[in-house]
């Protein structure tokens, strides 16, 4: 219990350094924003006017300390383009993304853990082979272009899916928000058509990014289940007659997922920003949509809020990560 | 060496292994790990397997048991443990065999146990598989393995990771894992080394303890005379992938007779001697990837070399349970 | 030394025959990158709205776009800006990151310490969405990207350097250079800095292919280069629209050549880290 305090205290640094970060890449270096604020025809006189009214007249410190004061009452500012708080746009906007991200994130799972085992148990077979092409090829696909693949395959020449249009067919009306995770709103009401639909939607873009995260979950498992195979204790289990399933499963298997576990968070890291591009590709409303539209308008505050979300959100999965960590691996509780 | 009599008594005996030969396919090419390897080990006895690294007593155990990589394979002979033929048995058999009717122990016991299974889990995984026990009867019958092996407060201990326990007691759990079955052949791959002296004889102890409770014959694997000396009745001297030498522990240590063995011993002045400092022995173990292996791979470090080395080895009996590989035994 | 060191590198390249083919392919990249401009058939800003969204053909090798301009004269010209950015933002990093690295290692103590929470800070972001950040904040220009791209490099490089680092001084031939009167920077770049370049080397092959794909990512989504300049990311993403509609070639091509450079550079790295350090082949 103590060590978890202390693992949350450990995420405070980064969250303040987030915060600095932000302010000063919003505040203090070249770009405007004020400028940004009153839009492209503004006159010096309004740009003055809207300088003082957002204390950008005011000492730095001064400035900060407002800055800090407005995030703790969660005020992220205005959006130009919506003109709704930029908080209340993100938070409408973020299961969205989350349900797309973390759908990617299974699917490359999903395919990545078994193929990394595969190819380790069975160094050399086809599975292995298979297994070091796609590591190498993974690593080098565009996410944004292998979006376009997809969609030209299965929307175009196939016809399989839907118009990469968004979360839900324009007709359809999305199922009442408990958790904004449309395939769980409607499992909840037992609308499976709309389950169905939200699917079919989220199915192409949800590939995409599993297919980005596959490489870097593959390479590491293959690379930990191998290590772990060649590990003195494998040698005991197999010395004590243990069946395979043992072996591989519950020796081999749970020791093997600790680094990949590990790697989840550098795994989320280009996750997160693949998210953007293919919210964009598959106009998700998801929050990297949101940024994207914000930043072609030269609006600032959505831009920051969304930087900030995502920093946070960054922090709370390495969090997870740590915990998930800790749960695994007896000895990580004791540090 | 032909096929020649095992010293140990063959009515009693638990594990019979003749003319036993190992290779390992390299890429620098093929190792004769192991030629024509002879010795039977008998019930309660305990034989000590000494040479120095790389002599080849470790591949004898794995290859034993078919824990060899995929480099290796048993090219020849016979290894038969109860009965039980286990050169040309399928690796389901021998799955069922291992860790029921032949254990094995190793060093650097932390390393070999499962960093995030608890050691009562551990202890249950090989009981589970051998004895039929479901998960309850396993978890208790793993905390009796525990108190067997002298771990205090078992109950407690059962749900201890390795990392929170000493050396010694991973090697008492590694013990418990092994006999948790009641095999009829342990062997102990340099099961004291890393431990500190104290915890090296409790260990031997246990080990020496349970093989008289129960019966069990006791390979064991060590480059430590001195602890060949006070644990074993009986040793076998390797070297460069054959048994040189052959002979109850105090007939070996009194008279040995094979030129190795003597050097051995001479290495090693006090009975607590250590053969990690044998650098008085001139040369290396010879290249084992030649083709042109000579008879004796001892020949070229040899001091007592006769024209009639060049023939084929052959065991000689020179009294009752005392056999030597060697034309000109001392 | 070096002569063994070619000797090697023919070794490597012979037994691994797709280090020798990313090599070449790295050779036609450069040599696109120079000459591209001035060998291409058509001018690639140049509209011929009559002959727009064409398939490839004869003519048009790679199809025309919306407006009728030839794309493979400008996935071609395109080759010159997308390796450039990539180049300096990773010339950047390799120098501001190597060095930092090298002091962290060097000196430890407040030093390490400070460079350490840089590298931290940087890390606490997803490194995609720092780099918008950066460009969004100080303006959408291409030596902003270059910025952007180097600075999420950095934390990568500072780890390499300071390990690398670390490891020699502890070998000793670090206090031997001292021992003999040499100073502190003196050593540090006389004795330390050629020692790390390999695998710095290595490091900066492999980093092209992120430096790439992210320069790229940006100007997909709107951020620094602009149209109509040729540039592969803003290519794939005016061809986004007409992927719906089939036109598969004004979206294809620039994304099959920006994954063709990235997977380039990313053989050539594990290529490279195989000559220089054989130790971590995998």
């Amino acid at each position: 219990m103590r060590g978890l305090l202390l693992r949350l205290a450990g995420s405070l640094p980064a969250l303040v350094a987030v915060i600095i970060v932000t302010f000063v890449l919003t505040r203090v270096l070249p770009g405007d924003t004020a400028t940004y604020f009153a839009g492209p025809t503004a006159s010096a006189e309004s740009i003055a006017q809207i300088r003082a009214e957002l204390g950008l007249d005011r000492p730095l410190p001064e400035q900060f300390w407002s800055y800090v004061q407005a995030l703790v009452h969660g005020d992220l500012g205005m959006s130009l383009t919506t003109g709704q708080p930029v908080l209340t746009d993100i938070l409408a906007r973020l299961p969205a993304s989350a349900e797309l991200t973390l759908c990617g994130l299974l699917i490359g799972m999903a395919i990545a853990i078994p193929l990394g085992i595969i190819a380790a148990v069975r160094q050399g077979s086809l599975a292995d082979h298979a297994c070091r092409v796609i590591v190498t090829a993974g690593v080098s696909l565009p996410v944004f272009f292998t979006g376009l693949l997809l969609v030209y395959v299965f929307y175009f020449l196939l016809g399989w899916s839907p118009a990469p249009l968004g979360r839900l067919d324009a007709f359809a009306s999305p199922p009442p928000a408990v958790t904004g995770f449309y395939l769980i709103d409607a499992a909840l009401i037992g609308d499976w058509e709309t389950w169905r639909g939200a699917a079919a939607q989220l199915i192409l873009p949800a590939v995409t990014l599993g297919l980005f995260a596959l490489a870097p979950i593959a390479r590491i498992t293959r690379a930990s289940m191998l290590a772990v195979l060649g590990a003195e204790f494998i040698r005991t289990a197999r010395a004590s007659g243990l069946s395979s399933r043992t072996l591989i499963l519950t020796y081999a298997l749970r020791n093997a997922l600790l680094p990949v576990v590990t790697t989840l968070g550098m795994v989320f890291s280009f996750l997160l920003g693949a998210n953007v591009l293919v919210e964009k590709v598959f106009a998700w409303p998801g929050i990297g949509s949101y940024a994207v539209e914000a930043l072609i308008a030269s609006d600032g505050a959505p831009v920051q809020g969304f930087v900030l979300t995502m920093a946070i959100l960054y922090i709370l999965l390495n969090l997870a990560i740590d915990l998930v960590n800790r749960a695994l691996d007896p000895r990580a509780r004791h540090t | 060496m032909s096929a020649a009599t095992p010293a140990a008594a063959a009515s009693q005996s638990v594990l019979d292994v003749t003319d036993f030969s190992v290779e390992f396919r390299t890429r620098a090419g093929i190792v004769r790990a192991l030629d024509r390897v002879a010795f039977s080990v008998g019930r309660g006895e305990t034989m000590a397997l000494v040479g120095e690294s790389g002599s080849g007593k470790s591949v004898t155990a794995y290859a034993l048991l078919g824990l060899l990589d995929a480099a290796g394979r048993i090219t020849g002979g016979s290894a038969r443990l109860e009965g039980t033929e286990l050169t040309s048995a399928s690796p389901a058999a021998l799955s069922a065999i291992r860790g029921k009717r032949a254990a094995m122990i190793f060093q650097n016991p932390r390393a070999a146990l499962n960093p995030i299974r608890n050691v009562g889990k551990q202890i249950g995984d090989v009981l589970r598989r051998h004895a039929g026990l479901g998960a309850r009867a396993a978890a208790a019958e793993a905390i009796e393995m525990l108190r067997a092996v002298g771990i205090p407060d078992p109950a407690r201990r059962a749900g201890a990771y390795p990392f929170e326990l000493s050396g010694g007691m991973c090697q008492r759990v590694m013990i418990a894992i092994a006999v948790a079955t009641r095999p009829a052949l342990l062997i102990a791959d340099e099961p004291t080394t890393g431990l500190d002296v104290t915890t090296q004889a409790v260990v031997m102890d246990i080990m020496g303890r349970l093989a008289a409770e129960t019966g069990m014959a006791t390979i064991l694997i060590t480059h430590d005379l001195a602890l060949a000396a006070e644990r074993s009745g009986r040793i076998a001297v390797m070297h460069a992938g054959h048994i040189v030498e052959d002979a109850p522990t105090k007939t070996l240590l009194l008279y040995p007779r094979h030129p190795y063995t003597r050097r051995l011993l001479a290495a090693t002045p006090t009975a607590a001697g250590n053969l990690a400092d044998l650098r008085s022995i001139p040369g290396n173990l010879p290249d084992l990837r030649r083709d042109d292996l000579p008879p004796c791979r001892f020949a070229a470090r040899c001091d007592r070399r006769l024209p009639a080395c060049e023939a084929p080895m052959q065991w000689r009996e020179l009294e009752p349970h005392h056999r030597v590989a060697c034309w000109n035994p001392a | 030394m070096s002569d063994t060191a070619l000797g090697h590198a023919r070794h490597v390249v012979t037994e691994n025959p797709v280090t020798g083919f990313a090599l070449a392919l790295f050779i036609l990249f450069v040599l696109a990158a120079i000459f591209g401009p001035s060998l291409v058939p058509y001018d690639p800003l140049a509209s011929d709205t009559a002959n727009a969204l064409q398939a490839p053909s004869g003519q048009h090798w790679f199809g025309t776009d919306q407006i009728g301009r030839d794309i493979f004269s400008r996935v071609v010209v395109a080759t010159r800006l997308d390796l450039g950015i990539a180049a300096a933002s990773v010339a950047l990093v390799f120098a501001f990151g190597g060095f930092a690295g090298l002091v962290s290692g060097f000196f430890g103590g407040w030093v390490d310490q400070v460079i350490g929470r840089v590298s931290d800070t940087i890390m606490a972001f997803p490194l995609f969405v720092l780099a918008m950040a950066i460009v969004a904040a100080l303006g959408n220009t291409v030596p902003n990207i270059v910025l952007a791209t180097g600075i999420i490099n950095f934390p990568l490089y500072v780890r390499v350097a300071r390990a690398e680092t670390v490891q020699r001084r502890e070998a000793g031939f670090v206090d031997a250079a001292r021992i003999a009167g040499h100073r502190d920077m003196g050593v540090l770049l006389g004795q330390v800095a050629p020692n790390i370049m390999p695998i710095m080397v290595v490091q900066m092959s492999l980093t092209m292919g992120y430096a790439i794909l992210n320069a790229a990512g940006l100007s997909f989504i709107g951020l620094g280069v602009r149209a109509p300049t040729p540039e592969w990311g803003i290519m794939v993403a005016e061809g986004a629209s007409f992927i719906v509609s089939g036109e598969w070639w004004v979206a294809l091509f620039p994304g099959a050549m920006l994954m063709t450079a990235v997977f380039c550079f990313n053989l050539l790295g594990d290529g490279l880290r195989d000559i220089v350090d054989p130790r971590r082949r995998t």
